[in-house]
Parts: structure tokens; sequence; C-alpha cells
């Protein structure tokens, strides 16, 4: 009976869905199933993914299109106060749009944002990086110094003075979608650093190693050793570095938009849910700001809980 | 030694040219500073004429140059919104930013001592534990949330404290101060905390992690076996020593406290140069922008400055490593 389940385990490991007997097998998934923390974290970040992602056939109305809202449905409760109305679960805001249906495409648009700026950021970082640590010299110098320069200044700074000479530069009344760029270029523009930082010691340990010396030797561009050779040796803490900055990026955003130099109200994110609904705390409608607040921190603090454990998870000195 | 001292101020002095670099940039290249200040039916003339007595004809190094030693003297051109010099507009509102952003690093060391302190003496404790639990909130928590439930329980349900403005207000010379009045101390509690909670979680788990590793050390234990008392060796040997870590960590995170009172400034409408920043960057007011990165950096670079040469000072070892050529 051992055997054959033996048998069984070596043939699939060979057969198409081997990398999945691999997964479940690796010590990182023996550290996230023995971590009820954790799990709980990764199944509430994937539930704000699904959310956002399904959005349009959750949501009960459409609430960036002005046709589908009726200001007769203004400032309603939540469905379970008193004065609750059917079908809107989270009572609706000054324009009569559902808070529940705005929370979920306002989710989507803060991920949105949040993952291409990590995406942007990293891109930056990590070109930066393997050029600075493969190069070396003045190169390297010049790109480190302006990334410590950078590193004494906090985000949200540098992300304003993007968005604000952003504006200047292209007129004050941008539309939603290159908002939205401008809101990645910031971000991007704002935490590219670490990952810089990151890759460069990585790929300054990495270069002296025999395998590079070998790739030069058979005549590879650096280029091609540099992405194809080195970088996929660089990317553990990478990824540690992009799961937290998800929840920075996320936050910074949501900070942006807070502050009224973000998305704007006809293409709300949750930060701009909660500029809104700020308006309307001291009348009483505490939903209107509460649940997109409660719904903005879930969400960071369940990815900063798996950025934590990824973190410890691929440290091999506490293993 | 000295040699440190003058290669960190000529490096402090690069970081000051390139952040003045950028802000000239910013000053002369996003946007027209002609439209800005005309209105739109004046004549093609009129506008040369605005633009020659601005100096924009010159050539770009000239005007940089003039840019520079006008913003060493503090004169950082005229708002767009405001049609008053910039450096009049940031000195009004300079109080309010100090004020709040002392009391924000006040609020978070005591509290962030007390508590880490605590936090390392009994570990498994419950109290111990939800001091780990707010530090958690303390750092995945937006400020902005964490200001609007404070105005939500303390100004809205509790009606116990103002959730705007900087209450009545005493002037002594150009300082206005809220300090001495009881509406004025009153209308800085909730900014403090909103603004010094993230710095308070930091110097906690700061705290709390040194003390745990003072704790374990040799001379703590001789002391115990000296049968100096619990009190004795904890405050007076184990805390000490913590305590040039939580201080440079305070002092490095004062120019970042500034920095982030643009939120803080933003949620209770205090009226400090934060909030400037907020409008100048919605109505794209150039200038203050630029003088706003100017002033912050430079505090930045100053406070960094200080603290490497303190550093210096009151740890002989670290002067051994620094003054290796690089």
């Amino acid at each position: 009976m051992s055997d054959g389940v033996v048998q069984q385990h070596t043939k699939t490991a060979h057969s198409g869905v081997g990398w999945f007997r691999r997964a479940v097998d690796s010590d990182l998934f023996y550290s996230f199933r023995r971590s009820k923390l954790t799990m709980l974290a990764a199944a509430v970040t994937v539930l704000f993914f699904l959310l956002a992602i399904l959005a349009s056939v959750l949501a009960v109305q459409n609430p960036f299109d002005p046709a589908q809202l009726q200001l007769m449905n203004s400032r309603i409760s939540p469905l379970w106060t008193a004065d609750g109305q059917s079908p809107f679960l989270l009572g609706t805001d000054e324009q009569g749009r559902d808070v529940f249906s705005a929370i979920l495409y306002g989710l989507r648009i803060s991920l949105i944002v949040g993952v291409l700026g990590v995406v942007f950021a990293g891109a930056i970082g990590i070109t930066l990086g393997l050029i600075a640590g493969y190069l070396g010299g003045a190169v390297d110098a010049v790109i480190m110094r302006i990334a410590d320069v950078q590193l004494t200044f906090p985000a949200i700074l540098i992300a304003l003075i993007v968005n604000g000479v952003a504006k200047s530069v292209f007129g004050n009344r941008l539309d939603p979608t290159s908002m939205l760029a401008v809101l990645v270029v910031a971000i991007g523009l704002s935490f590219w650093v670490q990952y810089a930082r990151s890759v460069r010691g990585s790929v300054m340990v990495e270069k002296n190693k025999d395998y590079v010396a070998a790739a030069q030797l058979i005549g590879l561009p650096a280029p091609k050793i540099m992405l194809r050779h080195v970088l996929p040796n660089t990317m553990g803490p990478i990824l540690v570095i992009a799961t937290i900055n998800l929840a920075l990026a996320i936050i910074t955003e949501a900070t942006l938009s807070f502050l009224g130099s973000g998305m704007p109200d006809t293409m709300p994110s949750l930060g701009t849910l909660i500029r809104i609904g700020n308006n309307y705390l001291f009348a009483g409608e505490w939903w209107i700001v509460a649940f997109p607040g409660i719904a903005l921190a879930g969400l960071i603090l369940s990815i900063n809980l798996l950025g934590d454990w990824l973190r410890d998870a691929l440290n091999p000195k506490l293993r | 030694m000295l040699a440190f001292t003058l290669r960190r101020a000529v490096q402090a002095i690069g970081v000051m040219i390139a952040v003045g670099i950028i802000a000239f940039a910013m000053f002369r290249f996003a946007g027209d500073p002609v439209s800005q200040i005309v209105s739109i039916d004046t004549p093609a003339a009129e506008r040369e004429a605005v633009r020659k007595s601005l100096g924009l004809d010159d050539p770009v190094l000239i005007q940089f140059a003039r840019y520079f030693v006008n913003a060493a003297q503090f004169k950082f051109g005229v708002s767009y919104q405001f049609r008053q010099p910039v450096s009049t507009l940031l000195a009004e509102r300079l109080p309010a930013t100090l004020e709040l952003a002392i009391c924000a690093t006040i609020f978070a060391m005591v509290f962030g001592i007390l508590m880490g302190v605590y936090a390392a003496l009994r570990r498994d404790t419950l109290l111990a534990k939800l001091c780990q639990a707010v530090s958690l909130i303390g750092i995945s928590l937006p400020t902005f949330l964490i200001g609007i439930l404070l105005i939500y329980l303390f100004a809205v349900t509790l009606g116990w404290l103002p959730s705007f403005g900087r209450g009545e207000m005493v002037r002594i010379g150009w300082w206005t101060t809220g300090l001495l009045t009881v509406s004025g101390l009153k209308a800085l509690i909730m900014p403090s905390i909103t603004l010094g909670l993230f710095q308070m979680t930091l110097i906690m788990r700061l705290v709390r992690a040194e003390m745990l590793e003072v704790l374990r050390t040799d001379y703590i234990r001789f002391a115990r076996a000296r049968g100096l008392t619990t009190r004795a060796i904890h405050f007076g040997h184990a805390l000490k020593n913590t305590l040039v870590p939580v201080i440079t960590v305070a002092g490095l995170q004062f120019g970042s406290v500034i920095a982030f009172s643009i939120i803080t400034e933003s949620v209770f409408q205090w009226p400090g140069m934060g909030l400037m920043f907020v409008q100048a960057v919605q109505n794209v007011d150039i200038p203050i922008m630029a003088a706003y990165l100017l002033m912050v950096s430079l505090i930045f670079v100053t406070i960094n400055l200080v603290v490497d040469i303190l550093y210096t000072i009151v740890d002989p070892r670290l002067r051994a490593t620094v003054s290796r050529p690089a």
C-alpha cells in the first residue's frame, strides 16, 4: 500500500501536474499550512481580489454610471438598521450611490493602481539595481547615491510632488484614466529604491560565482546574463518587498485620493470614497465612510500579514 | 573626525543643490509662470513685458543661479493662488506645523517607551499582547483613517474634543501658539495622537526589542548578583542603554513627522504648512510646492547631518570605522 503511494507520487512528479505536487510538498507551503493567521490573511486577500474582479457581477448598480443613480435613493442607511432598504446592503451616499457597489468598484481601482504601481516600481528598481550591481563603478555610485537621497524622503511627499507636476504639465483636468496612469507613475517613482538596493546587493554576491564566469566565457552578452542567469537568483527578497510594497502602494493611492489629488469622484477608489464619506460624518451618516474604511483596513492588514509571513518563511536564518 | 564632518557637510550641500535643481525645474518648466500671473485677455506685448520683467528670457543657467540666490534668502516667489510672497505664507504657517510635530513626537516617545518597556518586562500578560496588537494596527492603518476614527469617536459621538482647527491662539511676536489656551490644547490632542501613532509604534517595537536584548546581557546578570532592586536594574541599567537608539530614531523621524503632517493637517484642517502644500498640489501652485520641497529637504538634511555628527561624538567606536577612507 505504501509502495503504491510512493510510486504514484514519483509518477505525478514527472507528469504535467508535477509543479503542483512540488508546490504542495515545498517548505513554503508547509509553513503556510502551519500558520492559521496566514491562511486567514491569504483567504481574505483572495476574497478581496475576487470581489474586485467580479465587481460588475456582484454590484446592484454601476456606481460610475450617473444614469443608474437616483437621488430618491440617497442617504439610505444600511439594510439591518430601521431605515434600511433592499437592495442597498450597506446603504447609499448622497448621490444615491449604493455603498456596497461603490466599494466593489473602488476596490478594483485601488487594486489596479496598487498592482500596476508595484510592477512599475519593480521594473525601475530591478533594472537600475541590476545595472548598478553588474557594472559597478561610477554608474553604481550615481544610481545608489540617488537612491540614498530619495530614501530619506517619505514616499507620500514624492508621490504628491510627481502628482502636482503632472497636473501642471498636462493641465488640471485630467480624465480619470490618465489620472490612474499618473498615480501609477507617482507610486512607481516613490517606491523603486528598495528593489534597486536589494537587487544590487544580490547581484554583487552572484556575479562573482562560477556560473556567471562560465556564462561570460561562452560569450553571452551582459544583458542576457543579467536577465536570464543573475536575476532569477535575486527573486526571493524581491517577492517579499513586492508584497509589503503592495500594501504601501494601496495606502499611498488611498492617501493621495483622500487628499483630493488622486482618483476623481467620477471614478472613485477606496480613498476617494473615504474622502466623500468624511463630509457626511457629522450628519451622522457614518456608513458612507465606515465601510470603505473597513474594506481598506482589512485589505492592507491581510496583505501586510502575508508579507510578514513570506519574509519569515523565505529567511533561511529563521528556519 | 573633522574630515568625516566635512565630508558629510559636503554631501548635505550636494543633496540640497540636487533638490534645488528639481525645485527650479518645477518652478520654471512645469507650466508657464507668465500665464499664471496674467489674465487670459492680456495682449501678447504685455505678456512679453511680464516675461522680461520676470527674467524668463535670460539663459537657463542664469535663471537657476538667480533662483538659488533668492531661495538662499528665503525668497521663493509669489504664490499663484494667494498673490502673496511664499515666504510670508510659509512663515505664517510654520508655528502650527512645528507645534503639532513636537507634540506628536513627545506623545510618541512617552507612550512608545512606556509600552515598549512594559511589553518587554511583562511579555506574557494580556496587556503586553494588547500593546503588540495596537502596534500592528498603528503600522497597518492609514493615518487618515485613524484621524477619521478619532473624530468620529471623540468629536461626533462624545463631543469632547474639537474636530478641526487650532482653537484659540496667543500671539508672541510673529509666533502663534495654541499651547497657552485650553481650547488650543484640546485642539492639539487628536492631531498629535494621529500624527504620532506611527512613530509610537516604531519606538515601542524598538524599545521592546532592545530591552529584551539588554536584559540577557552579562552586566544585567551581574547587577542582579549584586542584589540591586529590580526597579534599579530595569530602569537604571537596562532602559538607559536602550535610549540611545531610541533618541536617534526619534530624531531622524522628526523630518518624516513634519512631512507626514501633510495628511494629519488635511484631516483636522490644521492651518499648517502641510495643509497649504496639499492645497498647492490641488491648485497647481508651483511656487509653494517648490518652496515646501526645499524647506522640508533642508530640515531633513540638517537633522541627518546633526545626528551623524552627534553619533561620532557619542560613540567613539564609530569614529574608528567612519574615518577610514571609503
